[in-house]
């Protein structure tokens, strides 16, 4: 073995490859199956898309670098059930990409939050977390409220997730922009949201401002939408295991 | 610098950052016209280019550089690879430490987007991994393969184009999260465009490291060298999979990842586990493997141990990043292939450190009087202990404790601090008096403080997130008498300001350490020592080399 060894490490070229085959074993066998696998994500039919607002809400969560303090996976563990709900579930991020697990709580797990808090909570918490949790240490997101959410290529964000797998139709492609407006302008015309989104899209001034689509208003969006686009992890496990 | 250039190579610098400039003005336009973020990073680009095409204007009607030249090895580039790791040292501590004090008074800061908690995160990881931690390796492998090879560099261009264009990729990636451009995936922020510039960057570093090794004088290929090469290959394989994504448009910073959920988590800690192994640990073992031997003058003890180490290594850490998702989505057979292989791990990595430490049986009297050679030896240690609590943490049940916690941070510091950067500062106080051909550091009273100040600042660190990663795991699955949860998310959050008042404080001292090395190696390069002889390092022609002992 060590003589095989004593000539491989004469050949610079022979080592290199040695060393790409030998490294790629682990990660094949570990990543691949989860591609061919069924039971690797359970089905759930009624699994609904972000809106292109909510969408905008995410990235915004992304951008500020959210996901280094907060996680959404909450584990097969009792206390986390208890903490903050049935654990999650693979399907509930299958549209999530990429996702955010998280790998660190420096503040709680955030699955779940969706309609655990009023808008005006989240809005005055982001705001200054101080004002609502006295002890928060997190940041202050003041700025979101005076930044108006950019909308006008959300269409090319949409198109782009339909190229690695997600649902979107030609039609909220095309009504991306208006649609991430009214979403948040309760008096506008919301029809075709709805019709698009489905009846369970929520349409509120998130950051309590009706005149203006903000990034406080996307960011909201998004909070209170966690946990709900899939209702799976609250069904029994048999209805959702087996096609 | 830029006249040991031929006149041809200063020609392909010129062409390169022309090249540069018209990238950034097209990304400028593109960007601007779409009102996306991508002008700014445009502008990073045009201005990158524009600052080096200074010097190299400035040096390019300099005479033709002596053919006599390319008789002695190529060490420009290396002194240069050391002072930017120093300058990212400060930066990516300087910033890893404003953090620190973040947690503990959330208001120390500006009231403006780019300075929030979330934004800064990233550029203190990316500063002190990549900034620092990839200089640092790039300029040692540059050292390492021309002495071992006993071999000039192949060429005089490509290790500034592998040198300057990975200082682009890490001021791109920085200054996005500043603005807010990140793809958010851990340890791979940076968006699409960055992504394509380092492999770019890497193709060019492989094949100067081959071209290299293919000059070699010596027949045989050293052990540091095995390391070095599967640190460039392995993070090409992890970095191209990992940061598969589709640009929402060309003309904007947004990509989306090719993989979502479950598979997306898994190839996110696949590469982010393995980062850690090839970045963070097979890179800096190239490192030790041959300044701990040339400092303790002592060959390396195992010739096996190195090669099953190694391999151990290259094979057994592939598996392993499903550990950072136990009790996850993740199915659980993936869950207990990434446990079992976690635990299996922890022998070629003990074989690695213990070889080390080996080696310096005959010589721990130098370990007692060199500051240097201790840091070196203080960093095996390191080694070999966070690799035993890796393993440790990785085992289902402890994890279910540790994991979401501080636990995790004091194990990532154990291994940065204690193994990664101890280890480079050791090999740059050996090596920097070598290259400015000095007898000695400047001081080394100096190295000695800042042995000292490093290992207070890393034993404060880790023992502060250790007791508030263990508190809060408890806290949160405390159940009182009447079986409901005793301790609310707040309770555990308030218990940890002390620990992270602490946590900063050995932040600083480390931080200090840092700087007072970067005085005394710019007194160093500044006064000329009173023998201008390097003493110590390899010369090209005698065979004066750590080999690896039968």
């Amino acid at each position: 073995m060590f003589g095989t060894h004593y000539r491989i490490e004469r050949k610079s070229v022979v080592l290199a490859v040695a060393i790409m085959v030998v490294a790629s074993i682990g990660g094949l066998i570990e990543i691949a199956p989860l591609f061919t696998i069924d039971e690797t994500v359970e089905t759930d039919p009624n699994m609904r898309v972000y809106t292109p607002l909510e969408l905008a809400g995410r990235n915004i969560y992304m951008r500020e670098g959210c996901y280094a303090c907060h996680s959404q996976m909450i584990r097969t563990l009792r206390d986390e059930v208890e903490r903050y709900g049935p654990y999650s579930l693979a399907v509930e991020s299958k549209y999530d990409h990429p996702m955010l697990w998280g790998s660190k709580r420096t503040g709680p797990d955030l699955a779940r939050v969706g309609g655990k808090y009023s808008d005006q909570w989240h809005t005055a918490h982001l705001v200054n977390p101080r004002d609502v949790v006295p002890e928060s240490i997190m940041p202050r997101y003041s700025f979101l409220r005076a930044a108006p959410l950019q909308t006008a290529h959300l269409g090319d964000d949409l198109r782009a997730l339909r190229r690695v797998g997600v649902p979107y139709t030609d039609e909220m492609i095309a009504n991306a922009t208006a649609d991430a407006a009214a979403q948040a302008s309760p008096e506008d015309d919301t029809a075709g949201l709805v019709k698009r989104y489905g009846d369970a899209t929520q349409v509120r001034a998130f950051d309590g401002n009706k005149d203006t689509v903000t990034e406080m208003d996307a960011l909201v969006a998004y909070l209170q939408i966690l946990g709900k686009l899939s209702s799976a992890a609250h069904t029994p496990p048999v209805q959702t295991a087996q096609k | 610098m830029v006249s040991g250039l031929t006149v041809n190579e200063r020609q392909r610098a010129l062409v390169v950052l022309a090249f540069l400039a018209i990238l950034g003005m097209a990304m400028t336009a593109f960007g601007a016209a779409r009102g996306d973020l991508l002008q700014m990073h445009g502008f990073v680009v045009l201005l990158f280019s524009l600052i080096v095409l200074a010097p190299v204007l400035k040096g390019y009607f300099a005479p033709e550089p002596p053919a006599e030249r390319l008789d002695d090895y190529y060490d420009d580039p290396i002194k240069v690879g050391i002072i930017l790791a120093m300058i990212w040292a400060v930066f990516g501590m300087g910033i890893g430490d404003w953090v620190a004090w973040l947690l503990a008074f959330p208001d120390m800061t500006f009231d403006a987007a780019w300075s929030s908690f979330g934004r800064l995160r990233p550029v203190h990881t990316t500063g002190v991994i990549f900034g620092f931690g990839g200089s640092a390796l790039i300029a040692t492998s540059f050292h390492v393969m021309q002495r071992t090879s006993r071999a000039r560099l192949a060429d005089q261009f490509s290790p500034w184009f592998v040198l300057i264009g990975y200082q682009l990729f890490c001021i791109l990636a920085v200054s996005g999260y500043f603005i807010g451009i990140t793809q958010s995936k851990e340890y791979a922020e940076p968006e699409w465009y960055a992504d394509i510039w380092l492999v770019v960057v890497w193709v060019v570093y492989l094949l100067l490291y081959l071209r290299t090794l293919a000059r070699r004088k010596e027949p045989h290929i050293y052990v540091a060298n095995w390391y070095y090469l599967a640190f460039i290959l392995v993070v090409a394989i992890l970095h191209i999979v990992n940061n598969l994504a589709v640009p929402a448009s060309f003309a904007g910073v947004k990509s989306y990842s090719a993989f979502s959920g479950v598979q997306d988590a898994m190839t996110q800690w696949w590469y982010g586990h393995n980062a850690v192994a090839f970045f963070l640990t097979a890179g800096f073992l190239g490192m030790l493997y041959y300044y701990l031997p040339k400092r303790a003058e002592r060959p390396i003890y195992s010739y096996r141990m190195s090669i099953v180490g190694f391999w151990g290594i290259t094979f057994f850490y592939m598996w392993a990043g499903s550990h950072h998702l136990h009790y996850t989505a993740l199915p659980d057979w993936v869950q207990t292939l990434g446990m079992t292989f976690s635990l299996m791990l922890l022998i070629p990595s003990w074989i690695a450190a213990g070889n080390a430490l080996a080696t310096l049986n005959g010589a721990w009297h130098r370990v007692r009087d060199d500051a240097t050679l201790r840091f070196m030896m203080m960093a095996a240690i390191f080694y070999g202990l966070s690799t035993f609590e890796g393993s440790f943490m990785a085992i289902r049940p402890v994890n279910a404790l540790s994991h979401y916690t501080d636990w995790t941070v004091a194990h990532v510091h154990a291994g940065v601090l204690g193994w990664d950067a101890l280890i480079t500062f050791g090999a740059f106080y050996a090596l920097v008096p070598w290259l400015w051909k000095r007898e000695r550091m400047y001081s080394p009273v100096l190295v000695e403080v800042h042995f000292w100040l490093a290992l207070a600042g890393t034993l404060i660190y880790v023992f502060a997130m250790w007791n508030s990663g263990i508190i809060q795991g408890l806290m949160w699955r405390t159940y009182n008498d009447s079986g409901t949860l005793t301790y609310s998310f707040l309770d555990s959050m308030i218990a940890m300001h002390p620990y992270y008042i602490a946590r900063a404080i050995g932040g600083l001292l480390f931080l200090t350490g840092t700087l007072i090395a970067c005085y005394n190696i710019w007194m160093t390069i500044r006064r000329p020592g009173p023998r201008a002889v390097p003493v110590g390092d390899t010369p090209l022609p005698l065979p004066a080399n750590p080999q690896p002992a039968e």
